[in-house]
């Protein structure tokens, strides 16, 4: 079996020479838009990238910042002339930096530098905010560990309660569906398995009113995208080796997923790692666009609308968004009888959490948490449902700081009722 | 060569944490939409135009090069620090302070983004019209020091035509106003047009002060396809002879039209030689009686398809596929010598044969796109860099085609300035006395050289 391989900075030299600077991911970057530094923005991350090639400038001080300042969201890349995919080659470089100095430079030296400026605080205590218990429960090489490692978290974040018993923990390997139907892996993640497990509950509720054969691997892994955040290129490679040969042992038609994270990690990285990973990448399907595929949508809205409704917006994950998957999650959520439906401004822009971004910068990521908790609010929406168990973290700790009363849920929470009355 | 002791008078002036030495920094403030790279030896942030004052006078008293900086997304290198110095990067003053209804005038500092002054005012039923490409990312300061243009230039003007008065910091370190808020002011010289496309050299601009017109009621787009060049070329001179200004004329010419049509799914009947967009904007009949006249003076100029947009969706359909094109000329050749001609509304099909010459001469493929409703034509010269010889190839097509501009009676540039790009030819369009006339101002102004060095004049590099 061939193993998984990922570029190397020096792979993307040709993607680094179509920027031409001309400065429209000025528009898009909400990290840019949160801090305004041009260090911070596409064309700087790439002319910095550039001069690393070139040996031109040292891994040190703002370098390493200014690498730590993306949340690798693909805004830049879907609104550049060119198509630079800045996201990729700013994980390539955190790679080449990890790879010289050692994994734990990212984290130290940003978290250095942040201490310097005063924005970094002792965070010790915030274990208190969030139970030791979850890494008891968490293996070594779950993204949560990255996203969420405790010393690190600030003690202002307000974090999810950890399910006693995890998500795979309480299901069978496979459960068979109706006869001639297709068979689909569920690939869990680490937010629904060990976070959100409600969430696969109803998905697999889903699974089993479309009829498919569902399979639920026990050992598959994180999909790698917060270790592709943090620059550990090794864990992002084992990962996909062993998820390769969990995913493969019976054969799937397609692996459904109800992560923004996990459906970028495993059909948009492992698809640059050649085969076999592109053909599993290939069959990767976001559960909206599954559930649209088999005519759910057309059910639910034959459906009658019930007399008490609630309001819901919508939050695109980006790394759905900027994949091309914004119509179906919406049409579910419309056709819903229980929900009004209603459109906030800028749906489409970043909650803030970028893998393992809000860990060491959680004051920006507060910000750009915060314009979100704004529009959430002014559009007027009781709920903002969304389809990534990561956003939902984030989008809940953004309205709970500006003290607004939304909550922030998965559709697939609101789908289940639906799904009763589908029978 | 800036020494420890001036990092430290400049950290005293701006706040320690407002200036960075760090090469990292110095990377990321070192170019601009040009692709040239020069290193700045330090970044300041300044918050207030007292500190850019402050800063000016310790420049000439040490002579230290100072170059001031918007967003970085200039075309021919104003704010690129070509001789090392200080890059002044004023993205911290960017706030609007007022936006006045009673008479019509905003207030602004120069790092607001375009757009979004646009989205400001908009929302309270007010319009700027200036729109250049770049409008989602350039700042206003930048706009008004390259005087930016735009599509909707035809009929509005361009940025100078709406800039009232502004503050400004001399080369010299004293703090000034120019204009003001009043419709009408003619005491003294007009220092405020002076300013406008100094292109950085003359001042820098801490707050503006802007006319803004009620918001129009509607816009109605059209995009209509010729068969032949001339016919596109003459359906703009008939417009405007038929007394109708519309908001944007913008010109798409074949080679354009095959670039989009690699690049997207877009649907062009073959016959189609040229494309205009035309947009025309106001109170709801007048602009349907506008856009019914329009359609009669340009159908006997060999029409291929008229598309009338109805809805905004429709609208921005048939802008995004002008918006395409830029980005779909990389199907051509990687890189581009991005030009902006000007010439006599009239001139148009003339200018757009000789270019056409000129490609065909030089053998390098020449792309045509832009604003046609003033005469002001995007000229993109395409050539890969990595093949050797094409640069000078399109240096020498280059000149060729701002020597045929001027000859129609044109300019090099009606949008994007000189800077160091077209510094080299600015004695094809200036004469020696202009160029004397400019320089005295310049000498005066700034007598030790220190403010935006080497931009527009070469020889303004050499110290006296």
């Amino acid at each position: 079996m061939p193993k998984a391989k990922l570029k190397k900075l020096e792979d993307y030299q040709e993607q680094i020479r179509q920027c031409v600077k001309c400065g429209a991911c000025r528009a898009h970057c909400p990290v840019f838009g949160a801090e305004k530094h041009e260090g911070l923005v596409a064309r700087g991350k790439v002319a910095l990238s550039q001069a690393l090639l070139d040996g031109d400038v040292e891994m040190k001080d703002k370098f390493l910042l200014d690498m730590s300042q993306c949340l690798l969201c693909g805004s830049c890349c879907a609104e550049c002339p060119n198509k630079v995919p800045t996201e990729e080659i700013v994980a390539a470089a955190r790679r080449e930096i990890a790879s010289k100095k050692g994994l734990s430079t990212f984290g130290k030296g940003v978290s250095t530098v942040l201490k310097s400026q005063g924005l970094m605080k002792t965070l010790t205590k915030s274990a208190s905010a969030f139970s030791a218990l979850l890494f008891k429960k968490l293996p070594e090489s779950s993204g949560l560990r990255l996203r969420i490692p405790l010393p690190f978290v600030d003690r202002e974040r307000t974090l999810p309660p950890i399910a006693s018993k995890t998500f795979r923990e309480q299901h069978p390997e496979f459960i068979e569906g109706e006869p001639g139907q297709p068979t689909v892996a569920f690939f869990t993640g680490c937010g629904i398995n060990y976070l959100y497990p409600e969430i696969g509950e109803a998905m697999l509720k889903a699974l089993k009113f479309i009829g498919v054969n569902v399979v639920i691997p026990k050992d598959q892994g994180c999909c790698g995208l917060p270790a592709v955040s943090a620059g550990a290129g090794e864990t992002v490679e084992q990962l996909a080796d062993q998820n390769l040969e969990a995913l493969n042992r019976k054969p799937v038609d397609h692996i459904v997923t109800a992560c923004a994270s996990c459906n970028a990690g495993l059909g948009k990285i492992y698809a640059e790692m050649g085969e076999p990973f592109e053909q599993m990448a290939a069959k990767v399907e976001d559960i909206f666009v599954f559930l649209a595929r088999h005519g759910l949508p057309e059910k639910l809205a034959a459906l009658p609308k019930k007399e008490k409704r609630v309001r819901v917006t919508y939050h695109d994950p980006c790394h759905l968004r900027t994949r091309g998957i914004t119509k179906e999650p919406r049409q579910i959520l419309k056709a819903l009888p229980q929900v009004d439906y209603i459109e906030m401004a800028d749906a489409g822009t970043c909650c803030g959490l970028g893998g393992t971004y809000s860990v060491y910068h959680y004051e920006t990521s507060q910000k750009i948490g915060a314009k979100k908790a704004q529009n959430i609010n002014d559009s007027q929406a009781e709920m903002v449902a969304t389809d990534c168990p990561g956003c939902i973290m984030q989008l809940q700790d953004s309205i709970n700081h500006a003290g607004q009363k939304q909550q922030a849920v998965h559709i697939l929470n609101l789908l289940v009722e639906a799904l009763d009355e589908l029978g | 060569m800036i020494n420890a002791d001036t990092i430290k008078k400049l950290e005293n002036i701006v706040g320690k944490e407002h200036v960075s030495t760090d090469k990292a920094d110095l990377i990321c403030y070192s170019y601009d939409a040009t692709q040239k790279q020069f290193l700045p030896e330090v970044v300041v942030h300044p918050g207030t135009s007292e500190e850019i004052a402050r800063i000016m006078r310790m420049a000439n008293e040490q002579s230290i090069p100072v170059f001031p900086r918007g967003a970085g997304s200039g075309f021919t290198g104003g704010s690129l620090p070509t001789a090392g110095g200080i890059v002044l990067a004023l993205g911290r003053l960017d706030r609007i302070i007022e936006i006045d209804e009673e008479n019509l005038v905003a207030t602004v500092e120069p790092g607001v983004v375009t757009g979004q002054f646009q989205k400001a005012v908009e929302k309270l039923g007010l319009f700027y019209p200036p729109d250049p490409a770049s409008l989602k990312f350039s700042t206003l300061g930048g706009n008004v020091a390259e005087c930016a243009g735009g599509p909707r230039c035809v009929k509005y003007g361009v940025t100078k035509d709406f800039i009232l008065g502004l503050e400004v910091v001399t080369p010299t370190g004293e703090i000034i106003t120019t204009g003001g808020p009043t419709m009408k002011g003619v005491v003294g010289y007009d220092l405020t047009k002076l300013m406008c496309g100094s292109e950085g050299t003359l001042g820098i601009i801490t707050r503006i002060i802007i006319k803004l017109l009620p918001l129009p009621e509607a816009k109605k787009t059209m995009l209509v396809l010729f068969d032949s060049i001339d016919g596109a070329a003459q359906a703009v001179s008939a417009i405007i002879r038929g007394k109708i200004i519309p908001t944007t004329l913008e010109f798409m010419d074949s080679a354009t039209i095959d670039c989009g049509r690699q690049a997207t799914d877009l649907e062009v009947p073959e016959q189609a030689q040229a494309v205009l967009i035309i947009e025309v904007d106001g109170e709801r009949d007048l602009i349907e009686k506008q856009a019914k006249k329009i359609n009669e003076i340009v159908q006997p100029l060999g029409v291929v398809e008229t598309r009338i947009a109805e809805t905004a969706g429709e609208s921005e359909a048939l802008w995004q596929i002008r918006r395409s094109v830029s980005a779909s000329l990389r199907k051509v050749n990687p890189d581009k010598y991005n030009e902006d001609i000007c010439v006599p509304r009239s001139k148009v099909p003339e200018m757009i044969r000789k270019v056409e010459q000129i490609a065909n001469t030089s053998g390098i493929p020449i792309v045509n796109f832009g604003h046609a409703g003033d005469g002001n034509i995007h000229v993109n010269v395409m050539i890969d860099k990595q093949q050797p010889g094409q640069e000078e190839k399109a240096e020498q097509a280059i000149e060729a085609v701002f020597k045929a501009a001027l000859d129609l009676g044109g300019t090099m540039s009606g949008e994007h300035g000189v800077g160091i790009m077209k510094a080299p030819y600015i004695p094809l369009e200036l004469s020696g006395s202009v160029a004397d006339y400019m320089k005295t101002i310049k000498k005066a102004l700034d007598p030790n050289n220190v403010l935006n060095p080497g931009k527009i004049f070469i020889d303004t590099q050499e110290k006296d």
